[in-house]
């Protein structure tokens, strides 16, 4: 069975992104889907913000900014990654680089998404969250760590907090474990579980 | 007495295979619905060399990629996109799962079929690699979407990892207005709780105008609950939902349909069941609503004006809010029914129900369009009953396009763009900036609003329309 990505820790520069619902089509647009994921979907990450319709770089958008182009931390704002279930806009994310995402809320799809790609979603109180990116935006190419195992973050200005995650996707995480290969040990559970099912529910046969 | 239960509770309990002393929950998936968007999870499934574990419950049907103006394949101009719709009849053929192709009647938006087809029933756990499978939620199922990987694990096991999200009732009450439908309701509610409102919940939509919504309407509702940040939407069985899904091909029949009836009528969450979170809005005061921004909480009702950035006390929510209104090309204080419109979509797992055809038609009819627009129906069965009903007539002699079954404009997949700058009045369900091609301008509404700016060419309060 292939192994997951595992994620124990990382120290990198973080791009602070005050936008509220960045949803899955800002992250990439649904033009590129058909595409297949050894394509690499980072260069059309956040497309339409950051290329004019000519290829060239729109520079107001804050990742066309040199200090933050080798981002790996994004610190968003409430509701990241809202929108549709589109894996690839996890995808996108690891593919340019990132590694985590901070955000006071998440879509609850991609926040499922991001760890079966070894993208770690943190959530973090509002008021954290604002604190981190203006913590980031007053010092330059600001680094944040971010410790899975003490489910720790420590940022610029002496930011530091503890963050919460589920014990069974950090174990995933930290050991780079696999959904499908834990399932099917469950296999004789599963088997006696659709046998009693389907006894009580014998009308969901199909015709 | 046992400890009192929502609908919610009951379903989730009934799947439940295992549960981890971590609290994971293993879930048993009862359907599982794919579409032409769901390459990635079958290709890791061949990858691993895994078998589909349960081909007689997963169904499928071509929708994103489809033409909607033919059905001839070879209009679809890049091979790769042309292969997305080919690839689920391959992966059909390979694994032996029931597939409505392109060229059968059944085809439709996969959230169109479900319902249709009775695939979708009371009291079953469905899963499909699409944020919108909260739609089925309507007929009083737990229904949610899933990334490719969780599609992948699906295929392979017909199982899923989950932890519980929690519970938000939200109650409507009153009587909804004439003219004022689910959408309306819908856009009201996410207007009410925001774009993330939902966020890590199941809502049951519960009230007496609710409980007076058609099965249609509840498909709308439930359909647009992931715009509220919600994992899924349901609204509880009643004699609506048994006499919507009876003599449907995929619902059972005399002795199996009343075993599955006294099932169904155990369903509905028990009196003094507690909800995480409670939210009630007066339906009797909602009015036809739009959406002027970017995010489906932008949404407003029609007698109003844009609001003005300058009203915000945030500084990050008065430039996101700003950011808004120029992407979308419109200034504070312009009242809604001047802003013009350039095009009309009527369609979307939103919308395209014959119950919306008809709403749409009851507005155009002996009328004309003033702008470009078109009505995509939900599945091949819905075109031929609105043919039928002479739906395709009102349209046509409207000027409006009459296409074939598909998700076209709702996501553009297919090739059915607006234009950069051009805005449109559409009944689907995002108006993310880009959604329907780069530098659109999506206005959410109901059908019956789209058909009144088509033919006003600007937005317009139906109501005066449905009066005259
Ligand atoms: S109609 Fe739109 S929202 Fe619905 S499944 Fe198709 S693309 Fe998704």
């Amino acid at each position: 069975m292939p192994d997951l990505e595992k994620f124990t820790r990382i120290d990198a520069i973080a791009l602070p992104m005050a936008t509220p619902n960045v949803d899955t089509d800002q992250i990439i647009p649904a033009r590129y889907l058909w595409h297949a994921k050894s394509d690499g979907y980072g260069k059309w990450l956040f497309n339409d913000l950051r290329f004019n319709e000519d290829g060239t770089l729109k520079p107001g958008f804050i990742l066309n900014q040199p200090d933050y182009a080798p981002a790996e931390v994004l610190v968003g704002d409430r509701n990241f990654g809202c929108g549709s279930s589109r894996e690839h806009a996890v995808w996108a994310l690891h593919d340019y680089g990132f590694r985590v995402v901070i955000a006071s809320s998440f879509g609850d799809i991609f926040y499922n998404n991001s760890f079966k790609q070894g993208l770690l979603p943190v959530v973090l109180p509002e008021a954290e969250v604002q604190a981190l990116r203006e913590a980031i935006e007053r010092g330059n190419s600001a680094h944040v760590s971010v410790d899975l195992q003490s489910q720790t973050i420590t940022g610029p200005g002496g930011f530091s907090t503890r963050f919460e995650i589920d014990p069974f996707r950090k174990k995933k995480l930290l050991e780079g474990l696999d959904d499908i290969a834990i399932t099917l040990t469950f296999t004789d559970a599963i088997d006696k579980f659709e046998a009693a099912f389907e006894q009580n529910m014998p009308w969901l046969k199909n015709p | 007495m046992s400890h009192p239960q929502t609908l919610f509770d009951k379903i989730w309990q009934r799947h439940t295979i295992l549960e981890r002393e971590d609290g994971a929950v293993l879930l048993h998936v009862a359907r599982h619905l794919v579409h032409d968007g769901s390459a990635a999870g079958f290709r890791t499934l061949r990858d691993r060399g895994l078998k589909l574990r349960r081909p007689d419950r997963t169904f499928g049907t071509p929708d994103h990629y489809v033409p909607t103006h033919t059905r001839d394949m070879a209009s679809i101009a890049e091979a790769g996109r042309r292969d997305m719709v080919t690839a689920l009849d391959r992966n059909a053929a390979d694994t032996g799962m029931t597939v409505f192709g392109l060229n059968d009647p059944r085809q439709g938006i996969i959230h169109v079929i479900g319902p249709e087809q009775g695939i979708t029933q009371p009291g079953l756990l469905m899963v499909c690699g699409d944020s919108h499978t909260a739609t089925h939620g309507a007929l009083g199922a737990l229904a949610f979407g899933i990334g490719a990987s969780e599609m992948a694990h699906v295929l392979a096991t017909q199982t899923l990892w989950q932890g519980k999200p929690r519970s938000m009732r939200v109650t409507v009450t009153g009587t909804l207005g004439p003219a004022v439908t689910a959408k309306d309701v819908i856009l009201a509610i996410i207007a009410r709780v925001g774009a993330g409102g939902g966020s890590g919940h199941v809502i049951e939509y519960a009230g007496p105008a609710i409980a007076g919504l058609s099965m249609e309407g509840r498909l709308t509702l439930c359909n647009m609950s992931i715009e509220a940040g919600a994992r899924a939407g349901m609204v509880a069985p009643d004699e609506t939902t048994y006499a919507f899904l009876k003599g449907r091909p995929y619902t059972p029949s005399g002795e199996a349909w009343d075993q599955a009836l006294a099932f169904w009528r155990s369903l509905p969450s028990d009196p003094g069941a507690v909800f995480d979170t409670e939210v009630t809005l007066d339906g009797s005061a909602i009015v036809p609503m739009l959406t002027w921004g970017t995010s489906p909480e932008d949404a407003a009702p029609i007698t109003g004006k844009v609001p003005d950035p300058a009203d915000q006390p945030d500084p990050e929510r008065r430039a996101a809010m700003q950011n808004a209104l120029d992407y979308m090309g419109l200034t504070a204080g312009t009242k809604f029914t001047d802003i013009p419109v350039d095009r009309v979509f009527i369609g979307s797992c939103t919308n395209s129900r014959i119950e919306d055809l008809r709403a749409a038609a009851a507005v155009v009819k002996g009328r004309k369009a003033s702008v470009w627009a078109m009505v995509v129906p939900g599945s091949g069965l819905i075109k031929a009953q609105a043919e039928a009903e002479g739906l395709d007539r009102i349209f046509l002699d409207a000027g409006i396009e009459w296409r074939h079954a598909g998700c076209s404009m709702c996501v553009g997949m297919n090739g059915d763009l607006v234009a950069a700058g051009e805005r449109c009045a559409s009944t689907s369900n995002r108006n993310f900036a880009g959604r329907q091609g780069r530098g659109a301008r999506t206005h959410l509404v109901s059908p019956a609003m789209a058909a009144a700016a088509a033919i006003a060419g600007h937005f317009t309060d139906v109501r005066q329309l449905l009066d005259a």
